[in-house]
């Protein structure tokens, strides 16, 4: 996830201190992966840098200073492409899960063993998903549909190479 | 798998449709309330297991134990009334009775196990608005959507209250959401009820629902559950 695109977007409904941005990010998106303080205040030092947003103003207090930051017009354009742009589909695991069918197979240890233990595995995060969502709210349900349609797609690729691997063996074999 | 406290187990089973091998040794056992998910590839022998856990195919060899009953040992006769009173079935397709109206499709189990018809209409309307399809009561199979018929199926397997209900690719004709939340319902009813669920699929995101997972492979189990 591209952080800086995500804050300069949550800009654009109004300027807001570094911690009202990192509240925001995690309410919205940070279920798994809260946003560290740090996180925030580097990324909109580049913000800044880069003339995406301005500090709208500045309080000061008993503690730092804080900075009220704005979004910039060039701003408001980069998250507008980047909205725009497509994401480059990611292979995900399988290329991690082939080389190790490929080294089972090469080093005469079990693949299928492998791909069994594979599938537990998946299925485990499958299930914590699965009761996430039952008791979850909307955006709960969306997230993790997200992430269990991937976890689908790589146990669909386990199935087949499972199918096919007297004929994978022949063909690292030989 | 550890068979000790468990409603149905089944050990050794061989099953063989002439010379070729459905079943070869296989073992299996549930808990009340378990929801365990078969999977395997198609032709693997996960729904001859089923059917001859549910006592609906005799296995040529091994046992199969329900409770204090040696399934394998049963008459037909015997067989097919424990079905009706202790056991309830979801398939894929085709198990509505198309003459008869939702209402009467989901109390037809209640009336062949003896009860009257008015109490096994009002259980039947229970269940009917559990699964909430409340409103197609008074409908024919033919006239309500796949989703809507899957509900219905369901809610006349419950409606016995079966302490285990066999489930074979139960949402495999239906789309994404009403797969779920036909899935929901069913697990739900069956952790409230403390029934068994033994689920026959091929898809990830419906084993997701179950407890544990076990597969079967040129018609032998294997167990995960000592991996998670």
């Amino acid at each position: 996830m591209s952080i800086g695109h995500t804050l300069l977007g949550l800009l654009e409904s109004g300027p807001r201190h570094g911690y009202d941005l990192k509240r925001a990010f995690d309410e919205h998106f940070g279920q798994d992966r809260p946003l560290h303080y740090g996180q925030v205040y580097s990324t909109m030092s580049r913000l800044l840098k880069n003339g995406l947003v301005e500090v709208d103003g500045v309080e000061a207090g008993a503690g730092p200073e804080r900075k009220r930051y704005a979004i910039t017009d060039a701003g408001i354009t980069d998250v507008a492409q980047w909205l725009a742009r497509p994401e480059k589909p990611e292979p995900y695991l399988q290329s991690t899960l082939y080389t190790k069918v490929v080294l089972a197979l090469l080093t005469d240890r079990d693949a299928a063993e492998l791909l069994d233990t594979q599938r537990a595995e998946h299925l485990r995060l499958m299930r914590g998903l699965t009761e996430r969502k039952r008791t979850g709210d909307l955006a709960d349900q969306l997230i993790c549909d997200h992430a269990l349609f991937h976890l689908e797609a790589d146990l669909r690729w386990l199935e087949l190479t499972a199918a096919r691997l007297d004929k994978l063996a022949e063909a690292v074999g030989g | 798998m550890t068979p000790e406290g468990s409603l149905l187990a089944a050990e050794a089973l061989c099953k063989a449709y002439g010379p070729t091998p459905a079943l070869d040794g296989a073992d299996f056992s549930i808990h009340p309330g378990e929801v365990v998910a078969v999977l395997g590839p198609s032709g693997s022998g996960k729904s001859t297991l089923l059917h001859c856990l549910a006592g609906i195919v005799r296995p040529d060899s091994g046992t199969v134990r329900y409770g204090p009953h040696a399934l394998t040992d049963l008459s037909d006769a015997q067989r097919s009334a424990l079905r009706r009173t202790d056991f309830g079935f979801v398939f894929q397709f085709g198990q509505l009775v198309p003459e008869l109206t939702c209402l009467e499709n989901v109390a037809l189990p209640l009336r062949l196990n003896g009860t009257k018809r008015k109490e096994a209409e009002r259980r039947a309307h229970d269940w009917l608005a559990q699964l909430e399809v409340e409103g197609v009561g008074k409908q024919r199979p033919g006239e309500i959507s796949g989703g809507q018929g899957q509900r219905v199926a369901v809610a006349r397997a419950l409606a016995t209250t079966p302490r285990v209900i066999f489930a074979d690719e139960p949402t495999g004709a239906l789309d994404s959401l009403n797969g779920e939340r036909v899935l929901t319902l069913l697990t739900n009813a069956a952790r409230d009820t403390n029934a068994a669920v033994v689920l026959v699929t091929h898809e990830a995101r419906v084993a997701a629902y179950s407890d544990r997972e076990i597969v079967v492979r040129d018609g032998r189990v294997k167990d995960m559950a000592g991996r998670i």
